[in-house]
């Protein structure tokens, strides 16, 4: 069965982010005629809610700050509630390429869990110095965890299949890097297929990456500590058939 | 010693028992964060009222001074409770969590029902 698109649900978490969200949600409709667009306002104190609501989206409001692993599970929740097989993650300021998504979704194909990644020859997204050689390092430990070659782990661009939700909707962290290097190490250690696709990215709306090399160690320890706590936590068996949740 | 320390230390153990069974008592303290306390307050008692039994332990465990295992006691005594609270906080953390994502997904369903439902009975509110 090939994946549709139209089991497939858009999920855009979104924290402060009025001035991009709207324009990001009308784009993703523009280029993906009728597909589902849920945004999950993780507490914002702005205006997100209302401009995506006025894209054309469904907003789930959190009442606070969750974090991304929190606005991300209310997607995964809501997507195995109401049918979808398919849930994509697209970030909501616009970094992330729509065009991209039916890639992404027809990589589902074949694995559980499809991460576009940014430094896989596609694209002019270029990150440098200590931030770079910490990413390379959590690739290389990450990759072996998966059992595929990894190059972006910390893309918030994935796709993932049925499987995948179902696990997710139950054990999607929250922790601080929770939601892209211990998500990968729980679904690897359920034993989902994961594989990575080359996608474009384009510069943040708001900023460049820090390339402050102190920030930059603070970052590698914190990713150290996520992973090697990822790695000793009992995994969490995917059960087939039934839903989880 | 003299009779006034012996009064205090007695005095000291009886009202932080006091204290915590009388929260007990009116449901201001559950049974499992007062387990350490009662603990606590019962040894400070047992040594308040017999203070040799205090010499007698530091010597079974090889401590020389035996007020160091008071406060070696003490200590660790306030370390388990602050464990538990840690890993109490963080229960209740997932448990907010799972909350404060509940109500999203019912916010959304009462969206749509709302929505559903003005659009079946467009002239039926006033």
């Amino acid at each position: 069965m090939t994946p549709s698109l139209n089991s497939t649900l858009i999920v855009m978490p979104a924290l402060n982010e009025e001035e991009s969200v709207r324009g990001v949600v009308e784009e993703v409709l523009a280029t993906l005629p009728g597909i589902a667009v849920l945004v999950v306002d993780d507490g914002s104190t702005d205006a997100t809610s209302a401009e995506a609501l006025a894209g054309g989206a469904l907003v789930a409001k959190l009442p606070f700050n969750l974090g991304v692993g929190g606005a991300m599970r209310v997607g995964f929740r809501y997507a195995l509630d109401h049918g979808f097989d398919n849930v994509v993650q697209v970030d909501s300021d616009g970094q992330h390429d729509p065009a991209s998504v039916r890639a992404l979704v027809a990589g589902l194909e074949h694995a559980d869990l499809v991460i576009g990644a940014r430094f896989a020859g596609e694209g002019d997204y270029i990150v440098r110095g200590p931030r770079r050689w910490a990413m390379v390092v959590l690739s290389k430990f990450l990759s072996v965890t998966a059992h595929t070659t990894l190059t972006d782990t910390t893309s918030g661009f994935k796709a993932s299949g049925p499987r995948a939700v179902r696990l997710f909707a139950v054990h999607y962290p929250a922790e601080y890097l929770g939601d892209t290097i211990e998500s990968l190490v729980i679904a690897a250690r359920a034993k989902c297929v994961i594989q990575q696709i080359p996608v474009s990215m384009r510069a943040r709306a708001g900023g460049r990456p820090s390339h402050n090399p102190l920030k930059a160690a603070a970052y590698l320890g914190r990713a150290s500590m996520a992973l090697l706590f990822a790695l000793v936590r009992p995994p969490v068996p995917l059960h087939e058939g039934t839903p989880v949740a | 010693m003299t009779v006034a320390s012996y009064i205090f230390g007695v005095a000291s153990a009886v009202l932080t028992l006091v204290v915590v069974i009388e929260m007990l008592r009116r449901r201001r303290l559950r049974e499992r964060h007062a387990v350490w306390w009662l603990v606590a307050g019962t040894l400070a008692l047992i040594i308040g009222v017999f203070p040799p039994v205090l010499v007698w332990a530091a010597s079974l465990v090889g401590v020389a001074v035996p007020l160091n295992l008071v406060f070696f006691v003490s200590v660790a005594v306030l370390f388990l409770v602050c464990i538990q609270h840690s890993a109490e906080l963080t229960s209740l953390e997932a448990k907010t969590r799972t909350l404060a994502e509940t109500t999203a997904l019912q916010d959304l369903r009462i969206q749509a029902l709302e929505k559903a439902l003005a659009e079946s009975a467009p002239k039926g509110r006033r």
